[in-house]
């Protein structure tokens, strides 16, 4: 087994990629993603690993350079934020339609205006369509852990396709934690050599980003839907094998004291240990509240979502993010949208909180609870909500 | 943190009418080179004789950015590496307007490169001051492209191996009307710089070398802030008139400052009116009543 260390969680990550055997990593620094950054380039500048570290000069060119690297056939990595991601933005569906795959690191801040640094999750949702697999992350070792599986899931041969890995900013990018880092020889056995499916040879000339117009375009879009939608098996797969491995599992949907539960609470990233604590202030005083901790964010895992949520009479949906003028919190949406079709469905609440990094602690998960189970009319249910917000 | 008792008990600055006081006190660290250069901004801004309210300050990501936050004046904090484009669609909606963009070596020449360049060849009429501390200053001192061949940063700790820009020489090649130099250290000749640069009509270009202790200067061990001001003031050599190409910037041998570019050509707004403006009036505000309110 690995060694059990404490380390910050930012520099953790840079070293759990130190481990995969990366070629190459463009990165620019942006708060609260620097010190990946720093420790990356630190590594590579102190001979720890044999990769190439670029400091370029935006996110746009560090997209832009690991999709050249990774077109050539180098494991390529970057981590960015925020406004960074949003400056990515324009390459991400580039890279997943080449079938390029990259491993990003996000951690998650707020997006702009009003300028903040602090966390939410409002630069990965304007993400969710580009065509990458997209994974949320509660504490510092599944930071580590997914980090690695990140690179096997992506580079396997069914799926060729980018994996964002979401780690809250601040809230888990700059915690000091205790966790298990792996050994260079398990990763090694977990993790085989890249073997891209293409790669820009000269010896083998291929075109990649070649123009598609009507004729081609909507076959190409179908392809890349289903290599995410196939991409499940995968990821389920690599999971397991990371369990039987190093004693972790990992599941797209996770749930807490949900089986009996008469509302059940649904948290992404960081907030679901928070969310545990009161889950467990609850039960104290008899309340049966459940917790469901949605990991997989794309491919998304409406079969398991279906099952966990098929006899709960309440749910409330928690949202660190918006869409304006739409039905409400992008999860809250998802989350909607997966149960239509199902004959017994649970009124959903939607509580958007936790925005620019306004701190949500146990007692606030507590009092969503119980304003939802005081609402026996379900006056808002099927709504959202600005939790805590001063008007 | 300073006390509000103590804020209570400080003299006031001969600058405090251009300052939003109750955003002070700033996120600068001590011995940082911007209250300086902010300084000179304001009081060549004040030297000026201009109506405040035909100024507006437009600023980008990084600690310099931080300046359009402080300053009492119509003031625009954009996104990383955007000053220059968000200050064009400003200049080019206001005409009238006296456009100042305060921005770091980072935002300016790595994420917003591309827009410095074409609005120096467009020649838009406006001033430009960056402020060079030779690193990424705000996100922990990150090699930039202004970060001297070999010297050390976060990302480069055995040291640089990139050729930095000569950010004086790029302004020139693209056509800016006025291009300085200076250090923080040499107060008296940037504010006459900047004064110059706001009066000039066309593209100027300040460049302020400025000490960033907390972070450039640890990673290099070059002392204080002090030691660090002294420094870049001992190795600053004034050559003006010199060709900006030779007006190199190399700590550890000499920092050529001085005056290399003031000359004239059309401006944008020259072009523009002759080519799409024939039958149309003359450039206005496009919000007149916007000024009648103040």
């Amino acid at each position: 087994m690995g060694k059990r260390i404490g380390m910050e969680v930012a520099v953790a990550v840079a070293e759990a990629v130190g481990l995969c055997n990366i070629d190459m990593a463009a990165v620019y620094p942006i708060t609260p993603q620097s010190h990946i950054a720093e420790h990356l380039s630190d590594l590579v500048a102190n001979g720890q690993i044999d990769a190439e570290f670029v400091t370029v000069e935006s996110e746009h060119s560090a997209m832009s350079a690991v999709i050249g690297a990774s077109g050539a056939g180098a494991r390529s990595y970057t981590a960015t934020s925020s406004q960074g991601l949003m400056y990515m933005h324009e390459l991400l569906p580039i890279a997943s339609a080449m079938r390029l795959p990259i491993t990003m690191a996000i951690a998650n801040r707020a997006v702009s205006g009003p300028l903040n640094i602090l966390n939410d999750h409002t630069d990965i949702m304007p993400q969710r369509d580009s065509g990458w697999i997209s994974v949320f992350v509660e504490n510092g070792q599944e930071a580590i852990d997914m980090s690695i599986m990140a690179f096997k899931i992506a580079e396997h041969k069914d799926v060729m396709l980018p994996v964002n890995v979401n780690i809250d900013g601040f809230q888990l990018t700059h915690m000091v934690e205790p966790f298990e880092m792996p050994s260079q020889e398990e990763v090694d056995a977990f993790l085989p050599p890249f073997v891209p499916h293409a790669t820009l040879h000269p010896a083998k000339p291929v075109t990649m980003g070649a123009f598609a117009m009507s004729d081609y375009f909507t076959e190409i879009m179908k392809a890349k839907d289903e290599a995410l939608l196939n991409s499940k098996k995968v990821i389920l797969d690599v999971w397991d094998e990371w369990a039987k491995m190093f004693g972790r599992s990992y599941k797209p949907v996770e749930t807490y004291k949900a089986d009996d539960a008469d509302v059940l609470m649904l948290t992404m990233g960081s907030m679901g240990e928070t969310a545990q604590m009161a889950i467990d202030q609850l039960r104290g005083r008899g309340v049966k509240a459940g917790l469901v901790k949605l990991r997989l964010w794309r491919p998304f895992p409406h079969s398991e979502i279906k099952a966990v949520l098929k006899n709960v009479k309440k749910l409330i949906v928690t949202d660190r993010a918006i869409s304006f003028g739409g039905p409400g919190g992008p999860v809250f949406s998802e989350i909607k949208s997966a149960l239509y079709a199902e004959a017994s469905r649970p009124l959903i609440y939607n509580y958007i909180f936790g925005l620019g990094g306004r701190d949500v602690a146990v007692g606030e998960f507590v009092g969503m609870v119980d304003k939802v189970l005081a609402d026996t009319k379900n006056k808002a249910a099927d709504t959202y909500e600005f939790w805590g917000v001063r008007e | 943190m300073t006390t509000a008792k103590a804020v209570k008990n400080v003299p006031p600055h001969p600058m405090d009418a251009l300052l939003r006081t109750e955003r002070i006190p700033h996120i600068w660290c001590p011995g940082c080179g911007i209250g300086t250069v902010f300084s000179a901004v304001l009081a060549a801004i004040k030297n000026t004789g201009w109506d405040p309210n035909t100024i507006a300050m437009v600023s980008g990501i990084g600690c310099t950015g931080r300046m359009a936050g402080y300053i009492r004046l119509d003031s625009f904090h954009t996104t990383h590496g955007r000053a220059l484009p968000f200050a064009t669609g400003l200049k080019l909606a206001k005409p009238d307007t006296k456009v100042i963009i305060v921005s770091g070596d980072g935002d300016l020449f790595a994420i917003g490169g591309n827009h410095f360049i074409h609005a120096a060849r467009r020649n838009m009429d406006m001033t430009v001051v960056c402020v060079n501390n030779f690193n990424y200053g705000m996100t922990g001192g990150q090699q930039a492209p202004s970060t001297p061949l070999g010297a050390k940063t976060t990302t480069s700790v055995n040291g640089s191996p990139e050729e930095p820009f000569n950010l004086c020489d790029l302004a020139a090649t693209c056509g800016a009307t006025y291009v300085a130099r200076w250090t923080a250290m040499q107060v008296r000749s940037l504010r006459s710089s900047i004064s110059e640069a706001l009066e000039k009509r066309g593209f100027s270009f300040v460049e302020v070398i400025t000490p960033c202790p907390s972070s450039f200067g640890r990673r290099n061990r070059m002392g204080t802030a002090l030691e660090m001001m002294k420094f870049y003031q001992g190795r600053s050599v004034i050559r003006s008139d010199i060709n900006p190409s030779e007006a190199l910037v190399d700590i550890d041998r000499e920092i050529v400052v001085g005056k290399f570019v003031d000359t004239e050509r059309p401006t944008f707004m020259d072009h523009y009116a002759k080519v799409n403006r024939l039958n149309l009036p003359q450039w206005r505000a496009m919000h007149s009543d916007h000024q009648k309110g103040r």
